[in-house]
């Protein structure tokens, strides 16, 4: 068993790695998927600091980050299509 | 520490190396297609890995009650139902758009879909009006 501390260092570092797809990408779709893949390790990274700071309360505050974050790629991906 | 804890994190271990599995796909792969086709998959696997086993790893600590499982769940059947929609919608955009496919792809089965479509519309077009004009 390694702690928790160490599962929270390498989630932010797998967030990081997927920054440089947002920053590099040579089309909008390739920074638009590096943000989705962006935001759902960032949910579970939320659910894992609720475990950290022992507070329930974080656990709405990364499902309402889920819905808001699949809200938001839908709403591109449909601008990109060219139906909005 | 009990069994309900070591469960846990095992868990959430598996799920942070899914997580990194992700991570590399979007960086290693040649092109959008690939990198979605990757990245996805394994960003949901890791999903699910982290956010059950923060719930059952709740369940064997102190502070820990049923309600820390029952909202991971929730959490993570939202996420399994979510990430292969936003998934396809973000690869119909890219296709749509014209990125084309990496010049390794032997198959690319969804134009063939489209042009059999237009060509059954053709003739369907085409067979009607010489009915009309038969009658």
């Amino acid at each position: 068993m390694i702690g928790i501390n160490v599962y929270l260092a390498l989630i932010a570092i797998a967030t990081l790695l997927s920054m440089y797809r947002v920053f590099r990408g040579p089309t909008t779709v390739d920074r638009l998927v590096a943000v989705d893949i962006m935001t759902t390790i960032t949910a579970g990274l939320m659910v894992l600091f609720a475990l950290y700071y022992e507070r329930m309360i974080f656990l709405d505050v990364a499902l309402v980050y889920a819905i808001l974050a699949f809200g938001g790629v839908i709403a591109f991906a449909r601008y990109m299509e060219g139906g909005l | 520490m009990n069994a309900l804890t070591a469960l846990g994190e095992v868990l959430v271990l598996i799920g942070t190396f899914f997580y990194f599995l992700s991570a590399l796909g979007l960086i290693r792969m040649p092109d959008v297609y690939n990198r979605m086709q990757t990245s996805t998959k394994s960003a949901t696997l890791g999903s699910l890995g982290v956010i059950i086993g923060v719930g059952i790893w709740a369940l064997g600590t102190d502070f820990g009650s049923a309600a820390w499982l029952t909202k991971t769940v929730v959490i993570a059947v939202f996420l399994l139902l979510t990430n292969p929609i936003s998934a396809h919608a973000l690869i119909r955009a890219a296709y749509k758009s014209g990125i084309p496919l990496w010049e390794g792809s032997v198959m690319d089965k969804y134009r063939e879909h489209i042009e059999a479509k237009a060509k059954a519309l053709e003739a369907a077009e085409s067979e009607t009006p010489e009915e009309g004009g038969e009658e």
